[in-house]
């Protein structure tokens, strides 16, 4: 289940620059896992101690907000695409 | 400047003054803080530096996140780019006996340039992008953005790439075309566009985003709206404050204006009751605020007030903290509590508002309704927008008469009350 992660600039000082990156996982959850492993530090950036994203972190799926599908249990297809972005933009 | 750095409002981590809105340690939203101790031991001075101002924002330079105003010099300011600010204050006799309250004032910012309170906004945050070296202006709009994004490139002669919903009203498509923009329609509602030129913004250097990249320097135009209300009112804060919210950014500003004022003495009184005005359609700031939760969830918008049709607003936390604190709320009004907002603003003080207008109108209206505002109370509601950019609201909603150009015609249809 190999899925295409897009990386904000915001969050590519944690990744090397890496811009997106594909990992493993059927579900946002999983998906945000094994990014967590493949990058140190960058969990803390965008989750908090309980593993829920903080407050100000968009996470997509196909380009919906995983708020109107089922969260971090939202499935990811193979070739699927997630991407993180940071909500405090616009108005 | 007075500004002093960028500071995240979840974390309190600090940067340089730079093209950044994110916190890398926690994606919270970076604010510009400020050392205004300079001003403490002559407040009078300052007063009278803002009274000797240009009849426009830049009289408040000193509270804004720039190196300096537009212009080699302050006198100068008023003739580069296109300044906002400086709209009426208007005291509202008549609207405030139609909803039985004491002290009702208007401040219209219709008046600007563009005809919305955007182009405060946008004229400090494309003075800053050109400080800090960007040679493009952009912007993911509801309409009103558009408007000003577009005529301040066109004034500052800068290229600019407008970004809105694809089916925005044709008002405010049009009075964004004529300026020489390039403008992109995208297919989806506004957090699509917004969603779109987050991704953008990192990928375009060179370009600032207005109220993306450049958001923190952007927003601190809103506080102008307080500063002159405060001015207005002869360096005294109003009661309380009815004001529209869509990302919730407007909202908190115009409180973050009146607290840095109050804190410098520089007027009196004390922060209003700050009430907040969302249409049922658009609601997530409104319904968390019933809900006693201190975040929102995000909605898909359908609402005639599509300058306020932010489903996932980025303020929106700070909003609620806001209104709580200062005992205020956030409500909501339906689509023909809208419509007759508009009519009863127009109405009774001759001032034709958007439909982002009659939301607060409404609101204001609700409110007194309810009883939540006191008899001795001065209100005043923030008029964002102009009711020509919004023309579908009112289409079919009065009727006129239409005649022969004879006497007799005029006779027998309008004095005896014949409707087309």
């Amino acid at each position: 289940m190999a899925v295409t992660v897009k990386i904000p600039t915001q969050l590519r000082a944690a990744t090397g620059g890496d811009a997106d990156t594909t990992v493993e996982g059927s579900t946002v959850g999983e998906v945000l896992e094994a990014l967590y492993g493949r990058y140190d530090g960058l969990q803390a950036r965008i989750a908090g101690e309980d593993g829920e994203l903080r407050r100000f972190v968009n996470v997509y799926v196909g380009g919906e907000d995983i708020r109107f599908l089922d969260g971090l249990a939202t499935a990811v297809s193979s070739g699927g695409e997630v991407t993180i972005l940071p909500a405090v933009a616009g108005g | 400047m007075a500004g002093t750095n960028l500071k995240c409002r979840e974390c309190a981590t600090t940067y340089e003054l730079e093209p950044r809105y994110v916190c890398e340690q926690c994606f919270g939203p970076l604010e510009v803080a400020y050392d205004h101790s300079r001003f403490v031991d002559d407040v009078g001075a300052l007063r009278r530096r803002i009274q000797g101002g240009p009849q426009n924002i830049w009289r408040y330079g000193d509270f804004l996140p720039l190196d300096g105003p537009p212009g080699p010099a302050l006198r100068s300011a008023s003739r580069v780019g296109l300044p906002a600010g400086c709209t009426p204050l208007l005291r509202a006799d008549r609207l405030a006996e139609r909803v039985g309250l004491g002290e009702v004032w208007v401040k219209n910012d219709a008046h600007n340039p563009t005809h919305s309170f955007k182009d405060r906004v946008v004229a400090v945050a494309s003075q800053r992008a050109r400080e800090l070296g960007f040679d493009t202006l952009a912007c993911a709009s509801t309409g009103n953005l558009a408007n000003a994004v577009a005529a301040q490139a066109a004034a500052l002669g800068l290229p600019s790439y407008v970004f809105i919903p694809s089916d925005l009203e044709e008002q405010k498509i049009l009075a964004t075309g004529v300026y020489g923009t390039n403008l992109v329609k995208v297919r989806g509602n506004y957090d699509d566009v917004n969603r779109l030129c987050t991704e953008l913004s990192g990928e375009r250097e060179g370009w600032a985003f207005v109220n993306v990249n450049m958001r923190p320097y952007y927003a601190e135009g809103s506080k102008t709206l307080s500063y002159e209300i405060a001015e207005q009112l002869g360096w005294a804060t109003p009661d309380r404050v009815v004001a529209p919210i869509a990302s919730g950014s407007l909202f908190t500003k115009i409180a973050k204006g009146f607290e840095e004022w109050l804190e410098l003495g520089l007027i009196e009184g004390s922060v209003p009751t700050m009430n907040g005005a969302q249409a049922v359609g658009c609601s997530p700031v409104a319904q968390a605020f019933d809900a006693g939760a201190d975040v929102c969830r995000p909605v898909k918008p359908d609402t005639i007030a599509k300058s306020l049709a932010i489903g996932n607003p980025a303020d929106g936390p700070y909003a609620l903290e806001l209104a709580r604190r200062t005992g205020g709320a956030i409500d909501a009004v339906d689509d023909d509590e809208i419509r007759a907002g508009i009519r009863l603003l127009a109405e009774t003080t001759g001032i034709f508002t958007e439909t982002a207008g009659g939301v607060t109108t409404a609101t204001l209206a609700k409110l007194a309704a309810r009883g939540d505002i006191g008899a001795d109370e001065k209100v005043v509601i923030v008029i964002t927008g102009d009711g020509l950019k919004t023309l579908d609201a009112v289409r079919d909603t009065f009727e006129s008469y239409e005649i022969e150009p004879r006497l007799e015609a005029f006779e027998a249809a309008v004095e005896q009350g014949v409707h087309v």
